[in-house]
């Protein structure tokens, strides 16, 4: 491991330091340069050793669980392990929201708490909670350390399970007293986790009996999942796809992975996916699932999921194979690993008929219709941010309905542009995610698409924007109402509207003025193209009003639990 | 092992780290998928630094055949097997405490005999036996001693190991019975198998 403070790899020697400091050098020897966090009195003596360590960069969020989505911003854009810090009792509580959207999405995040002091642990002194406790479904590995001599392997295991196999959040408990007490630290301990391995290649008789089915398959789709962005394997998906002319669709989280404007891109499955997708996956002969863990919005009812279908299911988590659905080919491996081991063995092919059905398909069922209206809806709200921003911006979201028309109506062009809480549908992850996601690729556009709601559950980031100079886009998709409730009840409630509806909702415009960010209303399509290149044009952060019409419809849609036998196209 | 109501037993054996919190971890992920643990036994393994722990765990067919692959994703388990199909020996081990005045104590002790357990306290009103075996035996051991009045019955669960043999051997000695059809039939003793 290479060392902060050693000059030559091997030649460094264990250090007599504070838990504090073990913590910070452990850090920066992890290659972390930003945390986000919040102080308070468990975690100060943390905090009263950072202007020692001037290359760790903390960004004081104004609510832990921003803290935690900011860090896990950062990490699903850079790939780095985001870091957070927050203090025992409500500050700890407070990151599990953040946490457990990680978990659900795979996210590699490492979580440092302070907690009370040794001798008051399991006394319910102030600000006592049990986090690792509380943690324990939502982390993918979480840890109590007492004494300062466990703190930098400790560190040191935590990244490596945060960043490795299935990544996930992990998190570090620290007492009080144990940041104070004085340990020894060696950055070279060898990590041993007797339980812990790391798939890598797959099974060369796996591998086969995959490139088999491939080969014989003569409708075959590629869904692929988070797992094809978390492992970086753009490139080698975009290789299999055209070696065999394999159509591909995504999983929600999947998107971004392949390009959108790619022959074989055919969209994403499921239940506000485009119907085209949909049917493809029902009518394929071979679903070859990368990195995508079967979930309930793409399958629906699992028993007649793609029931003409062989499955191929790649997944570097061995748990997920036959979790929901029972796969023909298992392979666990690493996807990197297993693109390189199956691409050489997958005949360079085409399917013309398929294809050709697949094109038609997407002639017969185009789904993304922007119903005719004067209003501003939402989708041409997002079809102009795709436009004048040619695809290239990352984009957030909130979740609801403007999400499903985020994922929709956006062509990204770029793999790892998307952030979205797929797995816990986290509302109020879209504005501090894009302040993790600014802080990680300060060059490039960030635009944050939110609901009026969501935006409402975590604005108080904005002043953490401002603070640190994040110049953030944030679009609020204002409907004044939580639109995807609006819909639910509308569909499954016969129309009995209770709770979505928001009749005080704030001017937007004023309370990002109040921040001191560029505020602008935005009512008519017209004014929707000046309006998001003055947005992209200001140096700073800025928070765009779209008034939307309110719909209680959003299409395509398959009910939870259905199949796409069930699939509203467009009832009108 | 099917057990009425649609929900299968599993028998798991697993090698984890000794540290605190590991067993919240398992029984946290057991608790989550709504498996039951119908018995659990842990105990320092021949590992220094770790425990062996045995599992029957029960929950609908599909769900509880996935738990060795969700007990292996904790960092702090080393190994796991489902060894529900597997050729192993395994045993429980019970005490009870049967009232035994005087006017029945001989037929008690005749049982005890016969199980082959031990009495390893013996008061005025009452004996504490001690028996190991499956559970079957043990289950009929404890519905024949029902009728002198049963004070107390303190049941381990289930510790399992592979086989070292490739023969297949009895299972509990005594019982070669279908598992979900249980029998109380009076075993005959034949002699030292040596096997209980
Ligand atoms: C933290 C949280 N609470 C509640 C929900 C349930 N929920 C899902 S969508 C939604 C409405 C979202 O409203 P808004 O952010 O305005 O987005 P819209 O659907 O209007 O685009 C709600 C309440 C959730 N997903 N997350
Ligand atoms: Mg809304």
């Amino acid at each position: 491991m290479p060392s902060y403070f050693g000059d030559q790899p091997g030649t460094v020697m264990s250090k007599h330091l504070s838990g504090s400091q073990i913590v910070c050098e452990a850090l920066l020897n992890e290659g972390v340069s930003v945390v986000f966090g919040i102080p308070g009195g468990a975690i100060l003596p943390l905090y009263a050793v950072l202007s020692q360590y001037p290359d760790l960069r903390h960004i004081l969020s104004r609510h832990e669980q921003g803290a935690a989505h900011s860090a896990d911003g950062y990490a699903r854009s850079t790939g780095k392990v985001g870091v957070a810090f927050a203090t025992s009792g409500p500050g700890a509580t407070n990151l599990v929201t953040g946490l457990a959207t990680a978990m659900m999405d795979s996210v590699p995040m490492v979580a440092i708490t302070g907690q009370v002091g040794r001798a008051a642990i399991g006394t319910d002194a102030f600000q006592e909670t049990d986090i690792t406790g509380a943690t324990l479904p939502v982390t993918k590995h979480n840890y109590l350390v007492m004494r300062a001599e466990d703190l930098g392997a400790t560190i040191h295991e935590a990244f490596h399970i945060a960043r490795t196999g299935r990544p996930g959040p992990v998190l570090i408990d620290i007492p009080k007293d144990v940041f104070t007490e004085m340990g020894e630290y060696d950055p070279d301990a060898p990590i041993d986790l007797p339980g812990y391995n790391v798939p890598g290649k797959a099974d060369e008789s796996q591998i086969d009996a995959a490139a088999r089915l491939i080969n014989e398959a003569e409708r075959p789709v590629i869904l692929a999942g988070h797992g094809v962005v978390l492992s970086r394997s753009f490139d080698e998906l975009k290789e299999l796809a055209e070696k065999a002319q394999i159509p591909v669709v995504t999983t929600l989280l999947g998107i971004s992975s392949f390009p959108e404007d790619h022959v074989l891109s055919t969209g994403f499955p499921g239940m506000h996916g485009m119907a085209y997708a949909s049917l493809a996956v029902d009518q394929a002969d071979l679903i070859i699932n990368f990195g995508s863990r079967f979930d309930d919005r793409i399958v629906g009812d699992a028993k007649r999921f793609s029931t003409g279908s062989k499955k191929i299911h790649v997944d570097i988590d061995p748990a997920e194979i036959n979790k929901s659905i029972r796969v023909d080919a298992p392979v666990v491996g690493n996807l990197k690993d297993v693109f390189g081991q199956l691409i050489p063995k997958v005949k360079q092919t085409t399917h013309v008929e398929w294809l050709q059905h697949i094109e038609h398909l997407k002639a017969e069922h185009p789904s993304l219709k922007i119903p005719e209206s004067d209003r501003l809806m939402g989708q041409h709200v997002v079809k102009a941010l795709s436009d004048v921003t040619k695809g290239d911006a990352i984009i957030t979201t909130g979740v609801g309905q403007h999400q499903m028309w985020a994922a929709q109506h956006y062509q990204f062009k770029n793999a790892n542009s998307w952030l979205s809480s797929g797995g816990a549908g986290t509302m109020g992850y879209e504005v501090p995610s894009a302040i993790g996601a600014q802080v990680g690729n300060p060059d490039k556009l960030v635009w944050s698409i939110c609901g009026d709601g969501g935006f409402q559950m975590t604005l108080m980031e904005l002043a953490t924007a401002v603070e640190n100079h994040l110049p953030v886009k944030y679009a609020i998709l204002n409907n004044n109402h939580l639109g995807m409730i609006t819909q639910w009840q509308g569909f499954f409630y016969n129309g009995d509207y209770q709770a979505e509806t928001y009749t005080a909702n704030p001017d937007f415009v004023k309370l990002a003025e109040a921040y001191g960010i560029k505020g602008i209303r935005v009512r008519t399509q017209d004014e929707l193209e000046a309006a998001i290149n003055e947005a992209n044009a200001h140096d700073g952060p800025v928070v765009v009003d779209f008034v939307i019409e309110k719909v209680d419809d959003l299409y395509p849609m398959i009910p939870a639990g259905q199949s796409v036998q069930e699939l509203i196209e467009d009832p009108n | 092992m099917a057990s009425g109501n649609g929900t299968h037993q599993r028998t798991i054996s697993a090698l984890v780290q000794d540290k605190p919190g590991v067993l919240a971890r398992i029984s946290g992920l057991f608790r989550r998928r709504g498996f039951n643990i119908a018995s659990l036994a842990v105990g320092r393994s021949e590992r220094p630094g770790f425990s062996r722990m045995t599992f029957v765990v029960e929950g609908p067919d599909e769900v509880v055949r996935h738990v060795a692959a969700q007990l292996d994703r904790l960092i702090d388990v080393v190994e796991v097997h489902d060894i529900t199909e597997s050729n192993i020996v395994w045993r429980e081990l019970a005490l009870i405490k049967v009232s035994a005045p005087a006017s029945s104590r001989g037929e008690v002790l005749e049982l005890t005999n016969v199980y082959r357990a031990n009495v390893i306290d013996i008061g005025v009103e009452s004996l504490t036996l001690e028996i190991s075996g499956g559970r079957q035996k043990i289950d009929s051991l404890i519905e024949l001693l029902k009728r002198f009045g049963l004070l107390e019955v303190i049941r381990t669960g289930r510790v399992a190991t592979l086989r070292g043999t490739l023969v297949e051997g009895e299972d509990d000695g005594l019982f070669q019975a279908d598992a979900s059809k249980p029998t109380y039939i009076l075993p005959v003793p034949t002699g030292e198998t040596g096997s209980v």
